[in-house]
């Protein structure tokens, strides 16, 4: 027993690593945060470009989801990395895990959120054109405050699945957390820090979760 | 005085030929029944009127102006004709009063202020200003299907589309949204109702339109289809219903 929480729960070495795993605590949020905002825009902008139903523009969208969600985001983020600084375009390691992470989340949010805005009824389409509003009001205004409850769940899934997925970023040299922890327990022969990287996951999710059902249940409009 | 003029109106739907050769005058103030079996393309007949279907030939006009064609602003015109849902189709997320006057707001810019007060009005109209502020779900059929004329009515329509507007409503609650109707035609509105309610259609028809096949294959008086009809097919339809 004192073997277990000397290995994983050593007060010693959560001291002498603490300020390096707030820093890359900071990263992780950091990048996640940039990450779901431009993930889920862009996600959401193709899909209502999607809606527009343009034969070439709805060819490219769903390629563009296709392979986005098919490519590991690792090769992404090499690419990124590697490649772009050959044909001229240097791109930071976090400038490269963001794009990367961000392009996946969109391809992701944007067949939610389009498979959200064919859930709902043909009915309110009908409705709204037959009072005059333009395609874009009854998008708006009709069409996807509806889709957007219905999208809420799903999102919160990927939105958490992307934010884990900022530990790819290690790779390509940004000091995020698992990275940080992951050196500093080979460094310390002690998985104390693994844990307090977990902690610092938990400390990003709950509040997450939480706002997700917030926001659920606040437009939780019908009976 | 002639509303709506529909000329050689045609549409199919991939190889099935849902409307044949149209031809239908419309005058002002009348309450025309289009009755038939299903699939005859009634409900389509009238999604073109507004076209939320696209004829494929044909011409429609109301009070004389095209419709059809390369018409530039349909939204303005869709704001002259109003239409009922056989599902009400009322938006989920906004209160009777939002459902009412998101139009309002929207297409014809008004304020919300004024937009509330002439909503409020639409929803006197068909008794249910108690319920401005109820959301949809907590309503039953009749008062939605009731928001929902409300909802056609505050845009000052000249005509009401109504497609098949008791068919999803318990038997209890027709009667409420049949008054709401004969209110509208007492009140002198042009109105084009689908309808399997044969009682209501002999009672208040200026015009009863039989269709099947996807043709008109009778027009005339309440009488003149209800009661002294030649055609076997009005027959044999009338009688299933009897």
């Amino acid at each position: 027993m004192d073997a277990l929480l000397l290995q994983f729960f050593s007060l010693d070495v959560a001291i002498t690593y603490f300020p390096k795993m707030l820093r890359g605590l900071w990263v992780t949020i950091q990048l996640a945060f940039f990450i779901v905002i431009s993930g889920l825009s862009l996600g959401l902008g193709l899909s209502l470009l999607r809606a527009l139903k343009n034969r070439l523009l709805n060819f490219a969208i769903i390629f563009f989801a296709d392979l986005m969600r098919c490519l590991p985001p690792l090769t992404l983020m090499f690419i990124f990395f590697f490649a772009f600084p050959l044909i001229g375009i240097p791109l930071s390691g976090k400038v490269a895990a963001w794009l990367a992470l961000s392009l996946v989340l969109a391809a992701f949010s944007e067949e939610i959120f389009w498979t959200a805005i064919l859930s709902v009824d043909k009915g309110q389409w009908d409705a709204a054109r037959a009072t005059g509003l333009s395609f874009s009001y009854t998008i708006f205004d009709v069409i996807l405050p509806q889709a957007l409850r219905i999208s809420i769940p799903p999102l919160t899934n990927r939105t958490i699945a992307i934010t884990k997925g900022v530990a790819l970023a290690s790779a390509v040299a940004v000091p995020e957390m698992l990275g940080e922890a992951i050196a500093a327990t080979s460094y310390s022969s002690n998985s104390t820090p693994l844990i307090m990287a977990a902690v610092g996951y938990l400390a990003i999710f709950f509040p997450l979760t939480l706002i997700s059902q917030r926001i659920e249940s606040r437009i939780r409009w019908s009976l | 005085m002639t509303l709506l003029q529909v000329s050689g109106l045609r549409k199919s739907f991939d190889e099935t030929d849902v409307l044949k050769n149209i031809d239908l005058t419309i005058e002002r103030g009348e309450c025309v029944f289009i009755i038939g079996p299903s699939g005859s393309g009634k409900s389509t007949l009238l999604r073109c009127l507004n076209r939320l279907e696209e004829p494929d030939e044909g011409i429609i006009r109301l009070s004389g102006v095209e419709i059809t064609g390369k018409v530039k602003d349909i939204n303005r015109i869709r704001q002259k004709i109003g239409m009922v849902f056989q599902s009400f189709n009322l938006y989920p997320h906004l209160t009777a009063l939002s459902n009412v006057t998101l139009a309002l707001r929207r297409v014809q810019k008004l304020h919300r202020a004024e937009a509330d007060i002439r909503g409020l009005e639409a929803l006197g109209e068909v008794g249910l200003s108690d319920k401005a502020h109820s959301y949809p779900g907590t309503l039953s059929g009749g008062q939605q299907q009731r928001v929902a004329i409300a909802r056609a009515l505050a845009l000052k329509p000249q005509l009401m589309l109504f497609d098949e507007p008791t068919s999803a409503l318990d038997p209890e609650l027709v009667g409420g949204v049949i008054d709401a109707i004969r209110e509208l035609q007492a009140a002198g509105m042009t109105m084009v109702i689908v309808s399997h309610e044969m009682r209501f259609a002999r009672e208040a028809a200026n015009m009863v339109v039989f269709m099947d096949g996807g043709e008109i294959v009778e027009r005339g008086s309440p009488t003149d289809v209800f009661e002294n009809t030649s055609h076997p097919r009005v027959a044999d339809f009338l009688k299933s219903f009897t």
